[in-house]
């Protein structure tokens, strides 16, 4: 038994068993006053290689999720291993940060130094690259998300999907197996917002670097491979997509949506048209309806 | 207004003086600032404006962009001139009612003013010409000596860097917040000292909030990148002195030499 | 009445090798009762434009006229326009101070110098607007979540009065939910009192279902001005300077090119709705 759990660890590159997170809130005197559960016993695989996103509204427990897998706090209750790494331990908290790099949600408050190559240089100086290597890795993961050109650049004038890039580009300098992106997109506007999307699936198609996605953006959680949706702390729905958009009201009880055209599509079989369910692009539908046409 | 300030900020360009070491820089702006307390006369402050513009040329930076840096200091600039200008006793040229115009005092007003833009010109040429993090390198190294006194270098200096970085974000931030309360009907330029005191506090309660909210998402995300001080940290830019930083010594002390000859002779 | 802009300019670094023309001619007219959206990608203005029409910005030339009222003219109250033309700005984090959300709604009207009688009335009666729950008027504002604050940051704008309402991008950061909130209640809020409101936007598919006429605007001038459905009818053109035209609209053009006789002005998830499955039961009573 101890032998296959092992096994099972190993192959995980994030494993959470019951990973539970508690807040204590202390009046004055140090008493509790009461007890937050922003992490409720969560169960969480993800397989190198694969795009995951987690949904949740704001509040739902996803972003203190997010900072566990990359040891920036520490599980109060259950397990979670890192590519095979105890998360509990202290000793594995820098290992754990190199594995699984992490993007924020502000572009202008990760960025650390007043150039873009510099910047992504930050972590590698971290953890103690040599210089001729940091060089190598910054021209790479800056390539990587096709913001090369911009190495001399101030962040400051860059858009804010250029900045999210750089950030992830920062990242990839510290050759991470798997990047956590807490809502990458939310300041942003629909053009940059296409764009940091487009630059993760691609690290995620290339160079298969594992994802993990944390949105509220419907959208954003089309081309993932497999789903979560938090709410109040618990993982309430798993499943790949089309699973997870079959049950727009159960979406909407989770103060989430659902993106128009699954909507569309729901509206239209709930008034009787004979169209399956969970559909997520525009030629789905058309499809499907071209199908219902036909059938009559 | 906000928008004219350049001191601090770094104009990307690929010149001698932006490849050059940082320490070298530091030390020779402060040569500089030294060589102008020395050129206490019109030859020397000749000589120096001579050689600012040489360096200036040579740096690449856009002339435009270091005047720009003076629109925020020109009050300074003229109230200093006008003190000097009708302070300064001696030899008087003008008289009108109880204000006299003295042959020193145009001479001390022309010398202050011409010392004050030099010396902004020629420490914004430093910042421009030098990325934040390269400064601070260059004195975390220049420095490095007080670490045996228990003086956090490293610390201090990332500090500063990182405090370069956020200026011009909460200067674009203190621009926002003055027009959202000035929407709902708030004034930052009437009133007495103490009204306006007063109306200072729904402009700074907000900067100071979100600039704790931003201090603390940057420590969690460098923390998120390993950070962990300055042990065991690798450097990207290493410094090492060229040929170019041993020519510019050599061309430093030829400068302060003459500016000393000059400033003693007249 | 209500506001008219004509040939209004405005650029900022003039004379420099930076000069940048934010406003490039604008002429424009918002009539009272309006429910007006403006859109544009990042840079392409919009924010520009509204920080005119209150006077936060003076236009390098152009006039704008509010109430028939030249704006630049001197002697005009600037400060007063600002109460009569309510800005509320992206991030409510910017403009919350006070100790306590009751306070902070009070700021606009005490700013006014009306009496404290006044200054509490309008401060309860923007925050009922605005469906704040009576038991948080005591609360930190710090402390509420982002709707909640973006509530505050609407009611501390309301409570002046102001004969049109402009909101910079409300619902940034905010969760689908906390959207359709903060949405419904601007809508409601014109509905209610037949308000004036101007709501700034990158999303299409946010302001289709809500506003009367949208100002599409693009490197500092306005593109297209009219109803949801004649602007998007240029869905290609839109695609060209970084907008889109909501989802709906290309299933509609999509389902034409199949061959089903849809009409393809649909904007909204229900007009769409509505449209297919009136011509799917056209097709059902043909085949009977």
């Amino acid at each position: 038994m101890k032998d296959v759990k092992e096994k099972k660890q190993h192959d995980n590159i994030i494993e959470a068993i019951d990973l539970s997170h508690e807040y204590v809130q202390r009046d004055e005197e140090g008493n509790v006053e009461r007890i937050l559960t922003a992490v409720d016993h969560v169960d969480l695989d993800v397989w190198p290689g694969q795009f995951i996103s987690i949904l949740g509204h704001n509040g739902s427990g996803k972003s203190t999720l997010a900072k566990h897998l990359n040891a920036l706090l520490a599980p109060t209750g259950g397990s979670l291993y890192v590519d095979g790494k105890d998360a509990a331990k202290e000793e594995n908290i820098l290992p754990i940060r190199k594995t699984a790099g992490m993007v924020f949600q502000n572009p202008d408050n990760q960025i650390i130094a007043s150039v873009v190559e510099e910047d992504v240089g930050f972590g590698p100086e971290n953890i103690g690259v040599p210089t001729d290597e940091i060089w190598e890795r910054v021209e790479k993961s800056l390539k990587s998300v096709g913001m090369w050109e911009y190495r001399k650049h101030s962040p400051n004038k860059l858009s804010g999907g250029q900045k999210q890039r750089v950030a992830i580009a920062g990242v990839m300098a510290m050759e991470p197996k798997c990047i956590v992106l807490d809502e990458p997109t939310a300041m942003l506007d629909p053009d940059g917002r296409k764009e940091v999307l487009a630059a993760v699936h691609e690290l995620n198609k290339k160079k298969g670097v594992t994802i993990i996605l944390i949105t509220h953006y419907m959208e954003e959680v089309v081309g993932s491979d497999y789903v979560y949706v938090m709410d109040q702390g618990k993982v309430v729905m798993r499943g790949q997509p089309r699973e997870i958009f079959s049950d727009v009201d159960k979406l909407k009880s989770f103060r989430l949506d659902v993106p128009q055209v699954t909507l569309l599509a729901y509206e239209l079989r709930e008034a009787g048209l004979d169209i399956p369910e969970g559909i997520l692009t525009r030629q789905e539908l058309v499809e499907a309806l071209r199908m219902a046409a036909g059938e009559d | 207004m906000f928008r004219d300030i350049t001191l601090g900020q770094y104009y990307p360009a690929d010149s001698v003086l932006h490849r050059m070491d940082p320490r070298t820089k530091l030390l020779a702006t402060l040569v500089y600032i030294i060589a102008l307390f020395i050129a206490d006369n019109p030859a020397a402050i000749l000589f120096v404006t001579a050689c600012l513009l040489v360096v200036i040329a040579m740096s690449k930076v856009p002339f435009s962009f270091m005047v720009r840096g003076l629109r925020g200091i020109v009050l300074l600039i003229v109230i200093a001139a006008v003190f000097n200008l009708f302070l300064t006793p001696g030899h008087v040229v003008f008289h009108w009612a109880f204000l006299s115009i003295t042959k020193e005092g145009i001479k001390n007003a022309l010398l202050m003013t011409a010392r004050m833009i030099l010396l902004i010109i020629g420490s914004s040429l430093m910042t421009l010409t030098t990325t934040p993090n390269q400064l601070t390198d260059g004195l975390e190294s220049g420095l490095h000596f007080m670490t045996y006194i228990k003086v956090p270098v490293h610390e201090i200096a990332m500090m500063m860097s990182i405090a370069l970085r956020f200026i011009p974000i909460l200067i674009d931030e203190t621009d926002k917040i003055m027009k959202a309360q000035m929407a709902r009907g708030a004034s930052f330029d009437t009133g007495n000292i103490v009204q306006r005191a007063k109306s200072m506090v729904p402009l700074l309660v907000p900067l100071f909030v979100s600039a704790f909210r931003r201090a603390n998402d940057l420590a969690l995300a460098m923390e998120a990148r390993c950070y962990n001080g300055g042990e065991g940290r690798t450097k990207m830019k290493p410094l090492h002195y060229a040929k170019r930083d041993g020519m510019a010594y050599l061309c430093l002390a030829v400068f302060f030499a003459v500016v000393i000859v000059l400033g003693v002779r007249f | 009445m209500g506001l008219r802009l004509e040939h209004v300019t405005y650029q900022y670094s003039t004379g420099t090798a930076y000069e940048i023309k934010a406003l490039d001619d604008v002429n424009l007219e918002i009539k009272d009762g309006q429910f007006l959206g403006i859109i544009g990608h990042t840079g392409s203005g919009k924010s520009t434009l509204v920080q005119h029409l209150n006077g936060l910005l003076k236009a390098t030339s152009g006039t704008i006229y509010f109430n028939d009222e030249n704006i630049y003219a001197d002697g005009y109250d600037l400060k007063g326009l600002r109460t009569k033309v309510g800005m509320v700005f992206q991030y409510p984090e910017h403009q919350l101070f006070e100790t306590t959300v009751f306070a902070d709604v009070c700021f606009g009207p005490k700013n006014q110098g009306l009496p404290e009688e006044e200054i509490k009335k309008r401060a309860e009666e923007a925050l009922e607007a605005v469906g704040f729950p009576k038991a948080q008027y005591d609360a930190s504002p710090f402390e509420l979540s982002g709707g909640q604050k973006r509530r505050v940051a609407i009611a501390g704008v309301l409570a002046m009065h102001p004969q049109i309402l402009i909101l910079d991008e409300p619902t940034a950061g905010l969760d689908p939910a906390g959207r359709n909130e903060i949405l419904d209640l601007i809508k409601s809020l014109h509905d209610r009192k037949g308000d004036t409101i101007v709501l700034v936007s990158h999303s299409m598919e946010d302001v289709a279902n809500y506003v009367d006429r949208i100002l599409v605007m693009d490197k500092g001038r306005p593109k297209y001005d009219g109803t949801p459905r004649e602007v998007f009818r240029h869905y290609k053109d839109l695609e060209e300077i970084g907008l889109a035209a909501p989802e709906v609209t290309y299933v509609m053009h999509d389902l034409k090119k199949a061959g089903f006789p849809v009409d393809v002005d649909c904007t909204t998830v229900e007009e769409a709705k509505e449209e297919i499955l009136r011509v799917f039961r056209a097709k059902q009573a043909e085949n009977n």
